[in-house]
């Protein structure tokens, strides 16, 4: 599936399309399949997200995780500090990473 | 220390007025953000992986406890409760939020602080020798040379838009403490003959994806040329420096290109150009700067002597504290890399203890490395004991102070958009593989230097041990290059071979220190033994 | 030829078209020439009493070749207009004011009062450039 990510304008955090809007959760991910321009171009003219782009993931164990690692820290927070990241108390966090 | 006086403070007071209007200007959409990045990056805001990043500038890397609280306030305040000290003697959050953004660039102000220039393609904060006006080696104290060249290139309107960025090093000892030949200009302050001052220059070194050594460009400029000179170096990159491919425009490369000769006889002409044009501070200006470094008032017979019977202290003193040219005192390192920590981070509480350390044992200063320590410059030597039981409370007492431990990591692909592989996991593990301290001093000086890209933040190329994480198909690959080396000898490390996945590359730095052990001779440290033996004993070990 | 949306000189200005600077040196009778990012402008010093404009162009924000053109113009003394155009931005205004820069043709207008309060927000500055401002040094040391 081809996903959407950004970082959020103001607070930087990392954001993920969900179909309507940004989500800061990557389960939520929503496939932007052939939409994926489309969708970029107007949220790009709207200013509200930075640097956004279209990668690829899929959708297992109910969450989706995105192809590339740099993209899975993306999604989770730094991995020498799971204690910041958004699963902060799952010993697994880190090895869905790598 | 520098003090600022009204011209400087409403210079900061305005910057920070002018970023709270484009950040509002950002915000309320009137800027794109291909217009407001370069602005925001000259003000030290990045955007990395999880959040903004925000450099904060630490002039020549000098600070004072006020400064240094400020630090471990706006972590608590600001971010999640820590900063990570770099390599170019900054600090920088990694928890930002743009709206506030122009708030800590307040706070900072309030007390002579500021994260101008600490990025974008300008002249970025001026390092210096962390040992600066307390090392015994050094003709004059650099830090007032470093200070003029601050206020010159602070806002410098003809050099807001190089080709690249441009990093300045001053250092004032034979003994180069600041990797300076590895800038796009190194100053090392000199005495001729008849006993007068002047800068010699060296241009076009870094590191990088291509790492060069910068040559002499010119072996004296008078002190009271030093910023016409700058002026000319710099005029002759922003015109002639490349632009066509963002991997080739450092002035290196131009220097490279052109070659030596032909970079200085530019600058010769542009240089007796603009001596016509009046650039030049007077000589008041730097007489008014020096008095700010004059030496604290030392205790006059403070005593040498020092009890070493507790056998960690004794470890920690031969390990991290340095001759002062003050009898009674010396010069502490505390080292932020404690086995399996990730390198230069502090908390907030640790930012503000080191505060209150050097308030109280080290005349209200300290230093930053560009190793990522802090160093506290003038501590009596009575005074050492008792110091050291308050780091060690602290978790700040680790002594492996330029040993294999001591390492430099670049935040990598934990924080980094530019990064392809993490850095700080591989230095965990290496920290932690050589963790005893018998095997820590049987391998003795061991600089071992990590950067998880090609930009090489950090100095790989300049490691006695140096690693360079890749990205090869979407998995992390290690690199490991043997031989470099920063100061009077500097030289770049050579590439071993097929690179590693990640416990791999422990593995080789183990199997390279084991061919160490059993080939050095007395009184080699690693990389003597690797120059006089060379590259193929470490090779047949790592991968025989 | 483009006109300046901002522009700090009392005199009319020129109506020439600016021309380009390898064709300056012929033209014995053109008083405008436009420089672009990979010209010298020193090629221009043996005309400067024909001189009365001379545009820089920036085709890109980002290319800072122009700021240098325009201090070296100054320093060997050209007193015509000296007008930024193509890709200048509010937040480029000083630094090019400072470099000798009094007539401004942006591609995309500026907000007037941004850009008022970008040319008048630094009261001081460091260095001593062509602009005639006392730099802080000179200040200090009256």
């Amino acid at each position: 599936m081809k996903i959407l990510t950004g970082n959020d304008l103001k607070s930087g955090a990392v954001v993920w399309w969900d179909g309507s809007g940004w989500s800061l959760h990557v389960e939520d991910a929503a496939d932007a399949g052939d939409q994926a321009d489309a969708i970029l171009a107007t949220e790009s003219a709207a200013r509200r997200v930075n640097a956004a782009y279209a990668i690829d993931g899929a959708r297992e164990d109910g969450t989706v995780r995105p192809a590339h690692i740099k993209d899975r820290i993306r999604a989770l927070g730094p991995t020498v500090r799971l204690d910041l990241t958004l699963k902060p108390v799952d010993p697994e966090a880190g090895s869905w990473v790598i | 220390m520098y003090k600022y006086d009204q011209y400087d403070q409403t210079m900061v007071d305005t910057r920070v007025a002018e970023f709270r209007d484009q950040t509002r200007r950002r915000i309320e959409g009137h800027l794109t953000e291909d217009q407001f990045k370069p602005l925001r990056l000259m003000n030290g805001l990045y955007l990395q992986l999880h959040a903004y990043m925000l450099r904060v500038a630490i002039p020549y890397g000098t600070l004072n406890s006020a400064q240094m609280r400020v630090l471990g306030d706006i972590a608590d305040r600001y971010d999640r409760g820590y900063g990570h000290f770099t390599t170019r003697q900054n600090i920088q959050y990694n928890w930002i939020k743009l709206e506030e953004a122009p708030d800590i660039l307040a706070d900072l102000a309030k007390v002579e602080m500021h994260a101008i220039q600490t990025s974008g393609n300008c002249i970025r904060n001026i390092s210096s020798d962390q040992y600066a006006g307390a090392a015994a080696d050094e003709v004059v104290d650099p830090r007032p040379y470093a200070e003029l060249l601050r206020q010159w290139s602070s806002f410098h309107p003809e050099f807001v838009t190089l080709p690249r960025k441009f990093k300045f090093a001053v250092i004032a000892s034979d003994t180069d403490r600041a990797a300076m030949r590895l800038h796009d200009i190194g100053i090392q302050i000199v005495k001729n003959a008849a006993g007068e001052l002047g800068a010699a220059f060296y241009v076009g070194g870094g590191m990088g994806r291509t790492p060069m050594i910068a040559p002499l460009i010119r072996d004296f400029v008078p002190v009271d040329q030093l910023i016409t000179y700058s002026e000319a170096c710099l005029r002759v990159y922003n015109r002639y420096g490349r632009r066509d491919n963002k991997y080739k425009a450092r002035i290196k490369i131009l220097v490279h290109e052109i070659g030596k000769e032909e970079y200085s006889r530019q600058v010769e002409e542009e240089f007796a150009h603009l001596l016509t044009q009046g650039i030049e501070p007077p000589a008041a200006e730097l007489a008014r700067i020096v008095p700010f470094f004059a030496d604290p008032p030392f205790e006059q017979g403070a005593p040498d002597s020092i009890d070493r019977s507790d056998p960690d202290f004794a470890l920690w003193l031969d390990r991290n504290c340095h001759a002062h040219k003050q009898p009674g005192y010396a010069i502490v390192t505390i080292s932020l890399k404690p086995v399996g920590g990730i390198p230069g981070d502090a908390s907030a509480d640790q930012i503000r203890l080191m505060a209150d350390l050097g308030r109280d044992y080290s005349f209200d200063e300290l230093r930053v490395t560009h190793a990522q320590n802090i160093v506290l410059p003038h501590v009596r030597k009575a005074d050492l004991y008792g110091l050291w039981q308050n780091l060690e409370a602290a978790g700040l007492g680790t002594a492996n102070l330029d040993q294999i431990g001591d390492i430099i990591a670049c935040p990598g692909l934990d924080y980094c958009s530019l990064a392809n592989a993490r850095s700080i996991p591989v230095a965990q593990k290496i920290s932690e593989r050589f963790a005893a301290p018998e095997k820590l001093a049987a391998i003795g000086e061991l600089k071992l230097k990590i950067s998880g890209c090609i930009n090489a933040c950090g100095h790989h190329h300049a490691g006695h041990i140096g690693i360079l994480g890749v990205d090869k198909k979407g998995v992390e690959n290690y690199q490991l290059s043997l031989g470099g080396c920063e100061g009077a000898d500097t030289s770049l490390g050579k590439i071993t071979g097929p690179g590693f996945d990640e416990d791999g590359i422990v593995d080789a730095v183990e199997r390279a220190t084991d061919v160490y052990l059993t080939n050095k001779q007395d009184g080699e440290r690693f990389l003597d033994t690797y120059r006089r033996i060379g590259m193929e004993p470490f090779k047949e070990a790592i991968y025989g | 030829m483009v006109k300046s949306q901002f522009r700090f000189r009392a005199d009319e200005p020129v109506g020439d078209p600016a021309i380009t600077v390898d064709n300056f040196g012929e033209q014995t009778n053109a008083a405008a020439v436009r420089i672009e990012p990979g010209d010298d402008a020193r090629d221009l010093l043996p005309f400067l009493d024909r001189l009365k404009l001379v545009e820089i162009n920036f085709p890109a924000f980002t290319d800072g070749r122009g700021y240098s053109a325009a201090r070296i113009l100054r320093e060997a003394g050209y007193t015509g207009e000296l007008r930024a155009v193509g890709d200048v931005l509010v937040d480029q205004l000083f630094a090019m004011r400072r470099c000798g820069f009094d007539s401004f043709a942006p591609d995309a207008a500026l907000d007037p009062a941004d850009a008022e309060a970008a040319l008048t927000r630094w009261g001081d500055v460091y260095q001593a450039t062509a602009d005639g401002r006392h730099a802080i040094w000179a200040k200090r040391h009256g």
